[in-house]
């Protein structure tokens, strides 16, 4: 009964610390007018526009849509913006996709950025009503506690956070646009790295980035003269609270009923088999073996030996963010498109150096808030 | 008039915010300042909250039952964190946990000090350390940190999803 | 597209300032009360969705504590705007056209007191050439009011009659915070907030929360006797360099008002998000409404403006009409940036 829905452009920006170049506006502009062209559509083209990004502290800028009107080409469209915390790049692509499917609009821009570099990211992340106490120093202080419960309750080696690391940023070099290029970079540089919250070490982490990432959806008519769409098989989204008794943190249920639809929808029935490529939300290295449980990959206290046997490698039997993930860019409201537009990159054939031999179908994944906030989508190059 | 472009404007912004602490949250800050940790119990899920809510994330029941908790508790999992701590002098590293006190169903978050931070473990028993009576506050400051008890570790059951 | 309606609708008095409770605290009797009315059981909803604003809050992901009135659990299809609850009513109806889910629960919320709203509406300007020049929401609309005196044949006794008339009618909405008998050769003797509205002209400061909830098709004329279908729906943003605009008109209102098919048939009540008097004359004209459209009957935005949620009110309050049998079809609109730029139409209809 729903339309189907495909990405026709894909648009991203250079990701660094501090774009001084470009305003806001610039900045969404340029990933906006990479994906146009790259749709082969004009301003004119397009029917809504969909923005995306994490809470305003992060620039100062209060429900910027209103202010992004003109930059965007928006003026006499319907305008929206999505804040759903880290997972936000993720729905924000979901949501312009309702609008394909459910056949409101048939050309939608979509665009989630972060130019975190305008506030201070690190004090946007910590305010808090003053009743509560500040203990937590950084988003990596709220996961090294969950990333050493699973190191307990899976017997991984302690290497597996650094191997992580290492690929990722191995990975970023064959991606123009990441903001870690760290050429040479090896497991005893990720040692050497000062440790923040153990087991996390300052290169376990992801960097703070400005940058954003669009693209634009189109529904089957639309679609058809695009070269190489890559078609939505199927999306899902689920929330769960932060805190209630014997809640599983590492695998929050939320992901995992999530992944459940997602592989449903998508008539997937052996993930691990199934999928060619994988683009997740891995903002600290030790995520990558837990998220591939959580996503079905791997039984549960063995997504480490996926990584340990170069599994998520780039030569590996399901590579895991060949782009150099969130580990080597981190525009935070972005991210989740990135995952996003990753994949689909990937089942269109256009992910250049680090374009997957063969990939077909692959998955999107975000997450966010206390890891309890999960939106993917599974993208392919054939017409579901 | 200087060659270079102008590439950034600093814009300083002040708001001014006063927060409402909320009826159950305003119990709990004020149980701190008379010496107790007070915690709710949801009368569907029978399960006890700490920092308690207005009612329960899972079944929303409204949670009016309030009770006291005991001080100590065990440590569900904890970090070892090398950076500044935001709201005072802490030498470097320290330890925030998650500690699960005794009668609750949810662990709270607080500092782990008195133990070598490499001797800290899950399943360690700790109890809290309060700053003196006439200095107390309605803030979980009120608690300087938890220290271990000595008591021997807890074998603790981490996994087990709430039913629906 | 997919049969949807409204089948219920709840809302909290709007107070000045609730000292007592927190945000969580105000929305979570109003969740319960439109689960209830609305008929379908909570962990029945297929989708949520929520609008509120983090520095309308003074915290970052202040949508998050919200899930506790929600009661998330096992996981639920659930998002979030940044904005008026009204948009994600929006986002909910586009998620029900999908097909695969028939309901959904949809909120609004946000207590205007903790900050200072007027400041905070600074921030939603261009930063780089606007905000710095701090100019707040009453000083734009002023400049709104004023252009509209100086093209048009209103006069300031004009607003004065749209405040009168909305407090007037305020007097028989139990949840709106201004009400009372004022007259407008009176009020225009008050003296300027900012030239020319005076403090009347203004929204109140308002603590609240509403919610909605929606059914589609045969599951909404199975849990209510008279759903209030959306027969439209529709939103259009306007440029935002207040030079590049006529302030004095509203484009986007009249455009959403046509995509969304509201000139189909005769309209018999108009809930009109109007945070200032003069808006109201102004969104009259860009939708085309005569003298037999009742504007306000709740008193509208000027009795009682929770930010977050006062544009689901609106359309929450059209559509209790509908669902109570008073009205036929009716219209809820919503607004969003300076002086109305970006503006949400929904028409609502008995069958």
């Amino acid at each position: 009964m729903a339309e189907r829905c495909a990405v026709a452009g894909i648009g991203q920006t250079k990701y660094s610390a501090k774009r001084t170049d470009v305003s806001m506006a610039g900045l969404v502009r340029e990933a906006a007018l990479r994906a146009l062209e790259d749709a082969e559509m004009t301003w004119k083209d397009i029917d809504a526009v969909v923005i995306g990004k994490a809470p305003d502290l992060f620039e100062g800028v209060v429900m910027p849509e209103i202010y992004l009107a003109d930059a965007l080409g928006a003026v006499g469209k319907p305008m929206m913006r999505v804040h759903t915390a880290g997972s936000v790049g993720g729905s924000t692509a979901i949501v312009a996709s309702h609008l394909v499917h459910g056949a409101a609009f048939e050309r939608v821009l979509t665009v989630a950025y972060e130019k975190q570099s305008e506030s201070e990211a690190t004090w946007a992340l910590t305010v808090r009503v003053p009743f509560s106490l500040p203990l937590v120093a950084g988003a990596g202080g709220y996961f090294a506690p969950t990333i050493r419960q699973y190191i307990k309750r899976s017997g991984a080696p302690e290497n597996i956070g650094t191997m992580v690391a290492v690929k990722d940023r191995l990975n970023a070099l064959r991606n123009p646009y990441a903001h870690l290029r760290m050429e040479g970079i090896n497991a005893d540089m990720v040692m050497a790295s000062p440790m923040l919250w153990d087991p996390l070490r300052y290169l376990d982490a992801c960097p703070s980035s400005d940058g954003a990432c669009a693209m634009v959806l189109t529904n089957e008519k639309n679609a058809e003269r695009v070269k190489n769409p890559a078609w939505i098989l199927a999306t899902a989204m689920r929330s769960e609270p932060i805190s209630f008794p014997g809640r599983d943190e590492v695998s929050p249920r939320a992901g995992r009923d999530a992944a459940s639809e997602l592989y449903l929808e998508g008539g997937i029935t052996n993930p691990r088999e199934e999928i060619d490529v994988a683009e997740v939300y891995v903002p600290f290295s030790w995520y990558e073996p837990m998220w591939m449980e959580n996503l079905g990959f791997a039984p549960k206290n063995e997504g480490w030996k996926m990584t340990a046997e170069g599994a998520t490698a780039f030569d590996g039997d399901l590579p895991v963010n060949p782009s150099g993930g969130v580990l080597s860019s981190n525009p935070i409201g972005a991210s989740g498109m990135i995952r996003f537009a990753e994949a689909a990159l990937q089942v269109r054939g256009q992910a250049g150096e680090h374009q997957v031999d063969g990939a077909q179908v692959a998955l999107g994944h975000a997450y966010g808030g206390g890891s309890q906030f999960f939106s993917m989508w599974l993208v392919g190059s054939a017409k579901p | 008039m200087s060659e270079e472009s102008l590439t950034v404007l600093r814009s300083p912004v002040k708001l001014e915010y006063t927060f409402t602490a909320g009826e159950t949250s305003s119990r709990f800050l004020r149980g701190f300042a008379e010496g107790k940790i007070l915690g709710r119990r949801c009368p569907e899920c029978e399960k006890v909250y700490v920092p308690p809510r207005g009612n329960c994330p899972i079944c929303t029941s409204p949670m009016k039952e309030e009770m006291e908790l005991a001080h100590t508790g065990t440590i569900t999992k904890f970090c070892i964190v090398n950076l500044p701590f935001a709201a005072r002098q802490i030498e470097i590293p320290y330890v925030s946990a998650s500690i699960l006190l005794d009668g609750a169903d949810v662990p709270i978050f607080h500092l782990i000090q008195e133990i070598p931070y490499d001797q800290i473990r899950i399943g360690m028993r700790v109890e809290a350390v309060w700053v003196a009576p006439d200095e107390r506050i309605p803030g979980m400051e009120s608690i300087t940190h938890f220290g271990p008890t000595g008591e021997p570790d807890v074998d603790i059951d981490l996994f087990e999803d709430a039913d629906a | 597209m997919r049969e949807v309606a409204l089948v219920a609708f709840a809302q909290s008095p709007s107070v000045r300032q609730d000292l007592r409770r927190n945000e969580v605290e105000i929305l979570t009797p109003v969740i319960a009360e439109a689960i209830r009315w609305g008929g379908v059981p909570r962990k029945e909803i297929g989708f949520t969705c929520s609008g509120s604003c983090d520095y309308l809050a003074g915290v970052p992901f202040s949508f998050v504590s919200a899930l506790d009135a929600v009661g998330a659990w096992p996981p639920i299809r659930e998002s979030h705007v940044e904005m008026d609850g009204a948009w994600a009513l929006y986002e909910a109806w586009v998620r029900l056209q999908v097909g695969d889910v028939d309901s959904a629960l949809v909120y609004g919320f946000g207590k205007s007191s903790v900050g200072d709203p007027r400041d905070i509406s600074v921030l939603q300007l261009d930063p780089y050439y606007a905000a710095p020049l701090w100019p707040d929401s009453v000083s734009l609309a002023a400049l709104q009011a004023r252009a509209l005196l100086q093209s048009s044949g209103y006069t300031e006794r004009d607003f004065a009659e749209v405040v009168a008339r909305s407090l007037r009618d305020a007097k028989r909405n139990p949840n709106a915070q201004v009400s009372g008998d004022f007259s407008p050769d009176e009020l225009v003797k008050a003296r300027y907030d900012v030239s020319p509205l005076r403090e009347h002209d203004c929204p109140p400061v308002s603590d609240g929360a509403a919610a909605v909830v929606l059914a589609a098709g045969d599951l909404a004329r199975k849990v209510c006797e008279r759903p209030a279908w959306i027969a439209g729906i529709d939103h259009r943003i306007e440029a935002h360099s207040l030079g590049a605009r006529d302030l004095t008109k509203s484009p986007s209102a009249a455009l959403a008002a046509e995509k969304a098919g509201m000139g189909k048939g005769s309209l018999d009540v108009a809930e009109l998000h109007a945070p200032f008097s003069h808006q109201e004359l102004i969104l009259r004209e860009a939708l085309g409404l005569g003298e037999s459209v009742a504007i306000n009957p709740s008193g509208g935005a000027l009795a009682a403006n929770p930010i977050m949620a006062a544009g689901l009110i609106r359309i929450g309050e059209a559509a209790q009409l509908v669902m109570d049998g008073s009205a036929k079809r009716a219209v809820g609109h919503a607004t969003s940036g300076p002086c109305l730029q970006q503006n949400l139409i929904c028409v609502l209809e008995a069958r």
